[in-house]
Formats: C-alpha cells, structure tokens, sequence
C-alpha cells in the first residue's frame, strides 16, 4: 500500500511522527517534492481564491501526489495542545480537500485533537490503522516508534537548526560569534523555500544566525505567554507571541523579521499584538513581510535589504 | 460610568433597555457609516476581519461622545472574534483613548465570572432587577425577531418599494422606547397590524432565497449593503439562518449549560463537513442543505472576506450545491465593498433563479402531460 502525504502545512511539524508511523506499519510512504512552481500554479487553480496561500500551496501538494498513491493523508488538526486550537481552516482541510471536486484517492483524516484528552493523537492513529487492516498491537508499538522519532526531530530544533537543517543533516551553525535575527512565521511559510522565497538562506547568506520560536524551550514560550491578557488559544501564535516577548524583553537579537501570509487570519491579529509590543519597546527593527503568491523576489529583497541596512546603522552607531 | 457596546443589527435596543433598566447611562454610537468605517479601517490591522474594523470605528465614534466603558462579549476560539477584546483595547491604549473594556466571557460552566462581570457594570444591582432588566431586554429582542422575520415576507409583495422599511424603522423606533413587558407586547401587535395594512403587489411572483454565512456580516445591514433591503425590494423573500435570539439560546444558554441544540445541523453537514470549525461555517453548509430541502429557490452566502470558517464553507458550498440541486452565490466583504457591483451580481443571480424556475414548471407541466397520455 502507498500512503501520499503532502509536504504543506503541518508537514514541516509533524513530518518524523506521520512519516514514521506508517513507515513502521511496512506501508510505502510518499511524500511530495519542495514545492515549486507547477505546484502552487496547481494549489492556486484549485482553491478558491480567498484561501490563504498556505492552503492553496497544501491544495497543489495534494493534487499533485493524488496519481501516485492509494491514500492521502490528511489529518483533521484540532488541537496539539489542551485549551488551544491551531486554526479553523485546518478543522476543516480534509473535507475541503474532498469536495474539491478534483480526482482524487481516498482521505485518510484522523482527527487530531489534543483538547479531547492526552492520549487522543494516538488513539487515533490506533483507529485509523485499524480502519487499514492494523491491529492495536502494532499499532501501538508504530506510534511508540514515531513518538521518539518526533521527539529526536524537536530536539535537534532546540539545537538551532531549522527543519530544513534537519533533513538535509546540515552542519552545525555557528552558534556564538555571528549576529542573530529573530524569524517568527508559521513552519509552513519559513521551511518552504519556495514560499519564503529562501528568506533563511538569503539571512545566512549576509552573515545572520537565525533564530526561529521552534528553537526556543516550551516553559520560555509558556511563561512569555502568560504575560498576554488573555490566554491565546492559537498554538501557532502563542509560539510568535511567546519568542517575541522574550527577545524583546531579552535583546540577544538585532532585528525581528515576522513573515505572513496573505490571507492568514490568526496573523492579522497576532501581527498586530507583536508589531505593538515591537514599537513600545522601541529598540529593535521590526519587519513585517506579507508573502502571497503573486510576491516576486525583486521586491521582497528589496525590503530586506533596507531592512538589514538599518539594523547594521543602528549596530553600527 | 458611560457605557459604550458594538453595534451588530438591532442589538442596541435590547442592550439599551438592559442598561437603562438598571440605571446605567449608555452611549449607542452613531448608526454605521462612512465615517465609522473610515476610522475602523484606519485604525485596525489592514487584515483583519471586517466586523473588528467596524467595532474599532463604533467605540472611536461612542467615546466622542462621552463614553468611558465598552461592554462587549468574549469568545474561546477557534475564530479571531474570541481574541478581538484583547486587540481592540491594545488600539485604544495606543490611540491613547480613555474606554475601559469590560469582557464578557462565556460561561464554559462557570456563570461566576460572567456574573461579577454584570455586578461590576451595573454597579452592583441585585439578582432581581438584573433578571427584570433581562427580561424586558430578552422580550423586545424576540420582538424584533419575530417582526423582521414578518418585514421579509411583506417586503417581497409590497406594491410601493420602501414602504414596509418605512414600517419596520417606526417598529423599531417604539420597540426602543418601551419601557415594560406589556408596553413590548402591544408594540409588537401594533407593529403586525402596521405590517399586515401595507398594500401589496397583484401578482404573487416572489423567489424565496436563504441567506447563510457569517453572524455579524448576517446581522449588520450597514455591512451587507442592505442585501435583505435589496433583494426585497427586487420581489426576493429572503429566509435568514440567523436571528440574534435564536444565537443567544444556543450559545449562551444551551451550551453553558453543556446543552446542544444543534445535533440537528452537525448530522445534516456531516456528508460534506465532519466538524465545526468556528463561527458558522457549518451551519452554512446544513443550512443549504435545509434550504433546498424547504424548496427555496437558491442561497446566499455573506461573510467578511478572509472569514476562516466562512473560507471552508465556500470550499464545500459548490459540491453541496450541486448535490442538493440549489444554486448558491457568495459574496466576501470587506470596507470597499460596492452596492452598484452587489446589485448588478444580485440581478444576474435572481434572473437565473426565475429561468430556473420556469424550466422546472415547464418539466412539470410536460410530466403532467404526459402522464396524462399514459392514462388514456
Ligand atoms: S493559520 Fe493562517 S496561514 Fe495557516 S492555515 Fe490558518 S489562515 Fe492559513
Ligand atoms: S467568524 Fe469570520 S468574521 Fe467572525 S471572527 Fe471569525 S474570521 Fe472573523
């Protein structure tokens, strides 16, 4: 059996747990290439146009691996942690994808929903293999598996690599001597090359260590979000808002860079909230880039490169 | 203490009798218009969704005006509006305008909070004359309801276009000024009577056409562009999915009390959307179903562009029109938003219903003909 998983989306999160799991279950699994162009072209005629890009993006890889596999993999993610969600149009993705009226193999979508208790993830990878033809035994010993294969991977992002790092086993960084630069977005946009238009390379390239919010430990991020006035139930943002707050309070970086998507809603107002605390704090340069499908290199470079001028002015004086 | 709240439909009246009822000066802010989009779309982040832009420009406009407190209701997610309090106050902060903001929050369960929030507003009133205040607040809002429902069927006949709107603005005008149950009551039949004398056209030639979508873009006629006016005033009766009472029983009664009275819409939605996913996308979807069902001639669907869930709907909404047979039009809006363009989308859209109409009434007449044959 040949199980398809999209390389969009939580992919860039998830990608050591779902790949495992069913790697481990003896299916052939099937990722979809770095995006490209002929796979956003894909995603962009397929959805409707007031989708953000990510999701066209996800629309392409999906199509894009439909003639290759008996499956796709499209899990419904609710929750990854208790009392949060990540983003409504995630809870409704695979039915999205579905009725899409596109040709395409069946949608194995587990509901992933953190909120439902501690072991719900797992329960219902268990149900999903069973739906298969997987017995709980088996099923049980694959998660275990994944679940360290998963930890692993977050592991070597607290070691500051980036995803991509990860999987092209990249060397080490240079940790200590060089500039660092604080990169907040979504694993989707930042790790997806295509997307972001090779921000992090483009940042390593004039010399910057980066940091992103994965680097950082969760109790930094948990206590950094405690401040906010009301408990953010958005993972993603609680993630941007929580590594902000702290190198703000914190300095240890030049410039803040916070990379969205067009037609995101969660970052309309997480943005606002981190754009606010950046300006009353009023010490570090603050880009804001909006990436869309339509965005061409020229002009994002050409912001970047004001951008890191004025960082290297204020360094300099 | 001057207390302020968001304008959303006819809201004010309800919560203007609350308050008033319990001796609480308010501040209603100046009907939506040009001026409170202007300073909602100056002020608040380019993207977000539209109903936080016009909250902005409604709370800038009462606090002209002397208000010092807004009041407006919280939210748990999934969707921005859980997080827009915490937003909007960050604005005012840095605008450095003077409005405390009272949140309050749904109850999940715990009716504590929500209740030191009314005491903190009201000054400390007792739980009787909250319950009275309440229930005069609750009475003219079911009014309302009961007469807009009435409004859209009158509208779609009347012989002289304006005329029920005419009507429906003195309803509501003494709806707003009554000041008992019973002064409520005899509105509301006055305001019937009003309804049922209003001439109406010869011909009985109306589309029925259901309106789905996003609550506030649903509620708030200044942000719809009138489409309810509109599409009434081109001989559409319009059906809504939406009316502010029936959502206060489901959210802020049912569920607190972990209650569900919409089982019924997650089994119709199912085949097509297997989960909420915030806001009403899912009731978009069963209520199409539910419309084409009822034999209605076709659905409207209204959300503020980069609405998350109303995002998923419209993914889903082509697949289920085609389905359930009934044709489905959207409509993303947002502050640039023009009546001209709507109306011109709204004719074409109603002349492919009438099309569609006589088609079937030929394919009936046809059937029926031919069934006759049969017979003989
Ligand atoms: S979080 Fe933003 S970018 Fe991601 S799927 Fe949701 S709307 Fe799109
Ligand atoms: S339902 Fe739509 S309009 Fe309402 S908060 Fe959510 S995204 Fe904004």
């Amino acid at each position: 059996m040949r199980i398809g998983i999209p390389r969009a989306l939580l992919y860039y999160h998830y990608y050591p747990l779902w790949l495992t799991f069913w790697q481990q279950l003896g299916l052939q699994v099937k990722s979809s290439p770095p995006t490209n162009k002929e796979i956003l072209n894909q995603g962009v005629s397929a959805a409707v146009a007031e989708a953000c890009l990510p999701v066209k993006v996800f629309y392409g890889h999906a199509l894009h691996l439909a003639p290759q596999a008996e499956f796709l993999f499209v899990p419904r993610l609710v929750s990854a942690e208790p009392g949060t969600y990540i983003c409504p149009k995630l809870m409704g993705l695979p039915d999205m994808l579905r009725h899409a009226g596109k040709k395409l193999p069946p949608v194995i979508s587990p509901t992933l929903n953190a909120r439902c208790g501690p072991r719900a993830w797992e329960l219902a990878f268990i149900r999903t293999a069973a739906v298969l033809g997987f017995g709980a035994r088996q099923a049980e010993r694959a998660w275990k598996v994944a679940v360290a294969e998963q930890a692993r991977y977050t592991a070597k992002l607290g070691e500051g690599k980036t995803p991509l790092d990860v999987s092209e086993g990249a060397e080490d960084d240079d940790r200590s001597s060089r500039k660092a630069l604080l990169v907040l977005s979504h694993p989707y946009n930042l790790f997806d090359d295509f997307v972001s238009l090779g921000l992090i390379r483009r940042l390593r390239a004039r010399g910057y260590r980066v940091i992103t919010a994965e680097m950082l430990p969760g109790r930094v991020i948990a206590e950094e979000a405690a401040r906010l006035p009301k408990a953010l139930f958005w993972s993603l943002g609680r993630l941007i808002l929580g590594a902000g707050g702290y190198y703000l309070r914190s300095g240890g970086v030049v410039g803040i860079i916070h990379v969205v998507s067009f037609g995101c809603g969660p970052d309309s107002l997480v943005g606002e909230l981190l754009e606010r605390q950046a300006r009353r704090f009023g010490k570090l340069p603050f880009l804001l880039l909006t990436l869309d499908e339509h965005t061409g290199d020229g002009g994002m470079v050409t912001r970047l490169e004001a951008f890191l001028d004025m960082v290297e002015w204020r360094g300099a004086s | 203490m001057k207390v302020t709240f968001p304008h959303m439909g006819h809201l004010h009246v309800p919560l203007r009798s609350f308050f008033a009822a319990l001796g609480v000066e308010t501040v209603v802010p100046p009907p939506i218009g040009r001026e409170t989009l202007a300073l909602g779309t100056r002020y608040a982040p380019e993207f977000a969704c539209l109903p936080l832009k016009v909250n902005v420009g409604n709370f800038l406009q009462a606090a002209r005006m002397g208000a010092d407190t807004v009041v407006m209701a919280g939210g748990v997610g999934p969707c921005r509006f859980g997080y827009y309090a915490q937003v909007e106050r960050e604005i005012l902060r840095d605008l450095g305008v003077k409005l405390d903001m009272v949140v309050l929050e749904p109850p999940q369960g715990h009716w504590r909070e929500l209740w030191l929030g009314l005491r903190a507003i009201t000054g400390g009133a007792d739980l009787k004359a909250i319950w009275r205040a309440g229930k005069l607040a609750w009475r003219k809002l079911t009014a309302l309801d009961e007469l807009e429902r009435e409004l859209h069927r009158v509208r779609a006949r009347e012989a002289t276009p304006g005329a029920s709107t005419e009507a429906w603005r003195k309803i509501v005008d003494r709806l707003d000024r009554a000041e008992a149950v019973s002064e409520v009551e005899e509105v509301a039949r006055q305001g019937k009577a009003l309804l049922a004398a209003i001439p109406r056209r010869e011909d009985d030639d109306v589309l029925r056409v259901g309106l789905v979508g996003e609550i506030y873009t649903l509620l708030e006629p200044a942000v719809n562009l009138e489409v309810e006016r509109v599409l009434g005033e081109m001989g559409v009766e319009v059906e809504r999915s939406i009316y502010l009472s029936d959502w206060v029983k489901t959210n802020l009664v049912f569920h607190s009390l972990h209650l569900r009275d919409d089982r019924e819409e997650y089994r119709l939605a199912a085949p097509y959307l297997g989960h909420f996913v915030g806001g009403h996308g899912l009731e978009s979807i069963s209520f199409t179903i539910r419309y084409a069902r009822a034999g209605l001639d076709g659905v409207i669907q209204l959300a503020p562009l980069t609405c998350m869930p109303e995002i998923v709907a419209e993914s889903i909404l082509p697949k289920v029109s085609r389905d359930v047979g009934i044709p489905v039009l959207t409509f993303m809006l947002d502050e640039h938003a023009s009546e001209v363009g709507m109306r011109t989308r709204l004719e074409a859209f109603c002349d492919l219903l009438r099309e569609r109409r006589r088609r079937k009434e030929r394919f009936l007449v046809g059937a029926r003909d031919a069934a006759a044959d049969l017979r003989e």
